[in-house]
Parts: structure tokens; C-alpha cells; sequence
């Protein structure tokens, strides 16, 4: 499907998307309370079928979190790019590793980098910090007196 | 006609020739020293991008086997250098101070790149970078670069070879956080 038909029809399932202009790939906004059922859509419809996670992200925009997913088709070859605000007190959204299974690992990077919670999700601890980690190091306001050096 | 190329060091000693052979005279540690700057088998180590061109050096078109470093060793206990190729960070530190620890006497460092020199590009505004491998482990010699070519990585080795030839003064730490003085001139 082009870029155009991509949004069209996904619009059509979740009318409240707000498409992003430019890009080389569709870019969508969902709220993070509809984000399963389109994920799911996203996923299991036969002309959408995105069967491959490529990235999974998050992005501290100071004011909000941005969660990020980059979907790809291997059938269809089309990609598109969803993206999620999220409240940046207190970040939920819900898993999608019962749909991507990559994103189990994904997720707790998110969630160890960015304190996302990501609700359902099935071993939600840290992935490469140690377990005794306090603060979220790639928020834009993490502070670090030990180890960092501020410029 | 004057040479402006570096001259090599020679075999420290004299050669007397005998009948049927010969014999090799010198100062026994600056033989020792002769022999093992020709002989540093590296470690298997790098993590990060320096470990490409480290590879590189290692491999047919730069082939730093000319020079003695030979063949890497997948273990410590066999290795005579430790080449840093590439960011330590806190987590990886532990890890690196273990394999320097396992290393037999004589040993030698190699901080590879910006990363292991000082932190590199991870200087600022980092949580999780080593600001240079030496606060770990002591270093003998530093190559500049991010990455640093072959042609670097071989200049740093040299530097090495002839600072063993020279019998420089080397001060080490050991496991118990004591210092050691190689009192060899």
C-alpha cells in the first residue's frame, strides 16, 4: 500500500489518528488507550499484516514522552511509524509483546531508560542497569553528580 | 649521505664467531627485554568500534604479525598486551580489571582511541562512561584517534616494543592496590 492508502485506511479503523506531515514513512499520533486494539489491527488485518517490530523507542520531549514504534510489512513491504504522548508523571501504556514478541526486551529498556510502565507486561525489570538503579538516565532532566561531567 | 629513516634497534649484545656457530654475549635483561618486545601476543578484547580497525591491523594488509604481535590469545593467561579498543564503561570496568589481573607478568596496556583514552565523546553528559581506562588499569601507551587507523594502532605498538627495549622504569599496581616498581634500567 502507498503512504496515503496506509493512513486512509488506518483512519478508518481509528478515526482520532492525527497523521504527521513529512517523513519518508506515514506518520501517525494514537492515544495510548487505543493503541492495542490498532496494534492488534495493525498486525493481524491481511492488508495492513505489519508483522515485524523494526524499533521500538521513546523520546523525552521535556514537556511529554513520546513512545515510538517503526512497523514493517516482510509480505507487503510498507512500513509506518506510530507514535503515542504520554504523561510524563506517569507514563503507562500497554504492552505489545503478546503481538511483537521483540518488544518484551525493547520494553524494559524503555522502562529502565525512561521509567515507561508498560501495563501487562509479562517480566517488566531492568535490562542492562543494575537492579539497585534510582532515576531514569535518558530523561532529559536525569541527574547524575558521581558520573556525569555537565558541559 | 645521511639516512633520515629511524634506525632499528639492534640485538643488544655481540655476536662471536666460533667455529661450527657462534655465540651471543650481552646484559641479560636487555636480552630479555630484546626478546619479549618481539614476541607481545595481544589479547582478545575490544568493545566498541576500535575493535574494526584493531581487526584490521591484525588482519593481510597490515599484518601486524610482522612486528611480533603474532596471534591474539582468547585468554588472559596467555597474553602479553591488553589492547583497550573501545569505551569501558562502569559496568564493563569490573570486568577489565579481572582480565589485567589474570594477566602473567610482563604485562602490557594499550589504550586504543578517544573512548579509552579519556572517555572520548562520552566525556560529558554521560551516566555510564569510564572517563579513560586508566582510572582501571595502569596504560603505557595512549593512541590518539576515534578510531585511530592501522597505520596509528602499528605506531602505538612500536612505541611499545621500544619502551621494553629501553628498559623503561615502569610502575605498576597490583592486585592488592600496592605499588610496584620494575627496578629494571
Amino acid at each position: 500500500m502507498t503512504n496515503e492508502e496506509l493512513i486512509n485506511e488506518l483512519t478508518t479503523i481509528q478515526p482520532n489518528l492525527v497523521p504527521e506531515a513529512g517523513g519518508e514513512w506515514p506518520n501517525l499520533f494514537v492515544e495510548a488507550t487505543d493503541w492495542p486494539k490498532l496494534a492488534q489491527a495493525l498486525r493481524f488485518k491481511d492488508d495492513l499484516f505489519f508483522d515485524y517490530l523494526f524499533c521500538l523507542t521513546c523520546v523525552d520531549w521535556k514537556t511529554h514522552l513520546s513512545m515510538v514504534y517503526h512497523l514493517s510489512s516482510t509480505l507487503h513491504r510498507h512500513n509506518i511509524v506510530i507514535k503515542s504522548k504520554l504523561n510524563r508523571e506517569k507514563p503507562e501504556i500497554q504492552t505489545v509483546c503478546d503481538i511483537w514478541r521483540t518488544a518484551e526486551f525493547h520494553e524494559r529498556e524503555v522502562y529502565e531508560l525512561f521509567g515507561v510502565n508498560f501495563l501487562q507486561h509479562p517480566d517488566l525489570r531492568k535490562l542492562i542497569l543494575p537492579d539497585d538503579w534510582v532515576g531514569y538516565p535518558l530523561r532529559k532532566d536525569y541527574e547524575d553528580p558521581i558520573n556525569m561531567i555537565k558541559l | 649521505m645521511m639516512s633520515t629513516e629511524q634506525q632499528p634497534i639492534k640485538f643488544p649484545g655481540q655476536v662471536i664467531d666460533t667455529p661450527g656457530g657462534g655465540i651471543l654475549s650481552g646484559p641479560i635483561d636487555d636480552v630479555i627485554n630484546w626478546a619479549r618486545s618481539n614476541s607481545l601476543w595481544p589479547l582478545t578484547f575490544a568493545t566498541s568500534c576500535c575493535a574494526i580497525e584493531m581487526m584490521s591491523t591484525a588482519a593481510a594488509k597490515y599484518d601486524f604479525s610482522r612486528f611480533g604481535f603474532e596471534v591474539y590469545r582468547a585468554t588472559p593467561r596467555q597474553a602479553d598486551v591488553i589492547i583497550i579498543a573501545g569505551t569501558i564503561v562502569n559496568k564493563m570496568a569490573p570486568v577489565l580489571k579481572r582480565l589485567y589481573d589474570q594477566m602473567g607478568e610482563p604485562k602490557y596496556v594499550i589504550a586504543m582511541g578517544a573512548c579509552a583514552t579519556s572517555g572520548g565523546p562520552f566525556f560529558y553528559n554521560t551516566y555510564s562512561v569510564v572517563k579513560g581506562a586508566d582510572h582501571v588499569i595502569p596504560v603505557d601507551v595512549y593512541v590518539a584517534g576515534c578510531p585511530p587507523r592501522p597505520e596509528a594502532l602499528l605506531h602505538a605498538l612500536i612505541a611499545l616494543q621500544e619502551k621494553i627495549k629501553a628498559g623503561t622504569k615502569r610502575e605498576r599496581i597490583d592486585i592488592d592496590g600496592n605499588k610496584l616498581i620494575d627496578k629494571r634500567v
